[in-house]
């Protein structure tokens, strides 16, 4: 085991993968970072340095620098699946899915499906997402409610730095597009990480972070770290939380969800995206239907609120679910007998 | 050079606004005080003033994520910017936009934005309405060597010659895009403008870092998009920038020297004092009182938005139709 920051294990996992299989490549905006420039390439190394080094050691033919050309970025992607490479596309913001959408909706998505089977596409597109640097409405934004809904697409979201290694690995040897979703927040957090060059996540397979009879608090990615802080202070009370990390959103792991639920009759969903047709409505539907009858109060979503994310420092914390509107809903839970 | 005494004390007096303004951030940026990302505008002064100083609020501009220069050039309220930036509710978009989402539509200023290449679209769409309202106004849309390899700049180009829309593309080569250069992002030839004239629009190209090859540049542009019917046209100036992509970049990317070599050789405050002192327009000293009154002016902003109310929980739930 080594320790490692969650931004270092995306650029270490991709260097082996690159090392071990010759059709990885990467491409995206800045990943090399000075092409073109009298500093020369490498001089930034990827805006979130999660590129740092590939250049030098695998070259301009597999680490392709791009002009901001998010739509020609996913497409080029599609189209070196579909000649045989494993193309690993870096989208800087995942706010800039907006101008790059068709091509990962309309044809990465969906040519497996479309093509009868016949077509793979081994496409990992990477992205940095979500809230907590007062970027604003176009820079903070949580996606994956968007990406989980669309049929072709595997969605991981990392926590940890373990979990980026090995979902990460997982990702980039699957042969279909997986979207995997980095927090952008939790670049900078220090993890251990296995050493084995072969540890691998399977998708669809939840972690569970706390373990308690009482309540159920699903989460994933920075609000997991709220829902384990809610879980510790509530433990001191005698009060059990399973705190489950969702991992990936697409495949999603049910029965760890409906395993829990049914010895804790108690579910709160915590998610960073709006609540409308939302990861926290999915969840408590899927409860709802399939563990009614262990439910001991209705199960609970907490959201940001129905609106674009705020830029002051006041109002981005007020639109974040926070530590006590996490352990509120989960006292509500709690107050039903 | 045509302009009186009064219009050039006017366009010094913007440039130094813009500049004062972005020095006085780059240091309140370094206390921690101003959160979020901020991408500096200084050293690209003459192009913003350049263009803006032709146009009224009935002519629009789009502009990017260095917006501030473009904003304040086109007139929005330096108090208003500066508490929106510090994340005010007294701001001018209620410290919900801040640095990059300055928008101040009564003024002609329709959005600086985050998303890079978003602004052509919009800038078309504006230059449309001009077209049909027949006023001879117009939209102008800035964009970087960056914004012009997105395919929304592409299509925004080709949409204007077709509708003949009144919009002017005006690309600002800064030569960096972030951390690239341009020279390796924009094909070989590292021409932006040759690309508009392949769209078939008629193309100029100026120096920007002299205010006045911009003034007299945009104003041939602006006599031939305002009349009726010429449709859209385009520009491109090259200039420079002084601080990093955004704050806090470390800039490894810049050649030895670059900044103070460009600080000292393609500063067009520094050009326009010389030029105007050495052709006997204007003195020094009349140049010296306007630093003086706009420093204050700076200082009075600061003041302002640190003493500014601070916005609270329920102003998130303001300003969207509904919330759950
Ligand atoms: C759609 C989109 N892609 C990428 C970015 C990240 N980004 C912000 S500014 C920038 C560089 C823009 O360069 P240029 O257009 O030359 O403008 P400059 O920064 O030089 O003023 C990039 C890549 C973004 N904000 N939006």
């Amino acid at each position: 085991m080594a320790k490692m920051m969650y931004r270092d294990a995306v650029v270490s996992t991709i260097a082996e993968e690159m090392e071990r299989d010759e059709n990885v490549v990467c491409l995206g905006e800045d990943i090399v970072g000075g092409m073109g420039t009298p500093g020369g390439p490498e001089a930034i190394g990827g805006i979130w340095s999660t590129s740092t080094g590939l250049f030098g050691k695998f070259g301009a033919d597999r680490v392709i620098d791009t002009p901001i050309s998010e739509s020609a970025i996913m497409g080029a992607a599609a189209g070196l699946a579909l000649s045989g490479k494993r193309p690993i596309a870096e989208l800087m913001f995942a706010d800039f899915i907006g101008v790059s959408l068709d091509q990962i909706w309309n044809q990465i998505a969906k040519f497996r499906y479309m093509f009868g089977g016949k077509t793979k596409c081994p496409a990992v597109i990477r992205m940095a997402y979500g809230a907590g640097y007062n970027a604003a409405a176009q820079h903070s934004q949580a996606v994956h409610q968007i990406l989980t809904g669309m049929p072709g697409l595997k969605v991981v979201m990392p926590t940890t730095p373990a979990d980026v290694k090995g979902l990460l690995r997982t990702a980039i040897r699957d042969d279909d597009p997986v979207i995997f979703l980095e927090h952008k927040a939790l670049y900078g957090v220090s993890g251990e990480v296995p050493d084995d060059p072969d540890y691998m996540i399977p998708f669809g397979h939840a972690r569970l972070s706390r373990a308690g009879q009482d309540v159920t608090i699903v989460s994933t990615g920075l609000l997991l770290g709220f829902c384990e802080a809610v879980a510790d202070k509530l433990a001191a009370e005698g009060i059990g939380c399973d705190v489950i990390d969702l991992r990936t959103t697409s495949p999603l792991d049910e029965e760890t969800i409906l395993d829990s639920v049914e010895v804790t009759g108690r579910l709160v969903v915590v998610d960073e995206a709006p609540p409308r047709c939302s990861l926290g409505a999915d969840i408590c539907a899927l409860v709802a239907e399939k563990a009614f009858a262990s439910l001991k109060a209705p199960p609970l979503s907490v959201n940001p609120p129905h609106t674009p994310i705020p830029f002051a420092r006041e109002l981005e914390s007020a639109y974040l679910p926070s530590v006590d509107k996490i352990e509120a809903a989960v006292r509500k839970v709690l107050s039903y007998r | 050079m045509q302009l009186s005494r009064e219009a050039l004390l006017r366009a010094y007096r913007q440039m130094k606004v813009i500049r004062e303004f972005e020095e006085r951030l780059h240091v309140d940026i370094q206390t921690g005080e101003i959160a979020g990302f901020t991408h500096l505008y200084c050293g690209q002064e003459a192009v913003a003033v350049g263009v803006c100083e032709h146009l009224d609020n009935d002519d629009k501009i789009v502009s990017t994520h260095r917006g501030h220069g473009h904003c304040l050039a086109k007139g929005c309220d330096v108090n208003g910017m500066m508490k929106e930036i510090w994340g005010s509710r007294d701001g001018l978009c209620k410290g919900k936009g801040g640095s990059m989402h300055i928008a101040d539509v009564d003024k002609g200023m329709l959005g600086a934005n985050g998303i890079v290449g978003a602004g052509a679209p919009i800038a078309v769409g504006a230059g449309i309405a001009a077209k049909i309202d027949g006023k001879g106004k117009v939209a102008i849309t800035f964009s970087g060597d960056g914004a012009c390899n997105q395919g929304t700049t592409f299509e925004a180009m080709n949409m204007a010659v077709v509708t003949k829309a009144a919009t002017i593309f005006v690309f600002e080569n800064n030569h960096y895009s972030e951390h690239t250069g341009y020279q390796y992002a924009v094909g070989t030839s590292g021409d932006i403008a040759s690309r508009a004239e392949a769209f078939g629009m008629k193309v100029w190209r100026g120096d920007g870092t002299d205010f006045f090859s911009v003034y007299e540049t945009m104003r041939e542009v602006l006599d031939y998009v305002r009349v009726p019917g010429n449709g859209p046209a385009a520009v491109e100036f090259d200039t420079e920038r002084f601080f990093g992509h955004f704050e806090g970049d470390p800039q490894r990317y810049r050649g030895p020297g670059e900044l103070d070599r460009i600080r000292e050789m393609r500063d067009c405050l520094k050009n326009f004092r010389k030029s105007v002192t050495d052709a006997g327009l204007l003195e020094h000293s009349d140049l010296d009182a306007l630093d003086a009154e706009v420093l204050e002016a700076i200082e009075e902003s600061v003041r302002q938005a640190k003493a500014a109310d601070r916005p609270t929980a329920e102003d998130v739930l303001t300003d969207v139709y509904i919330s759950y």
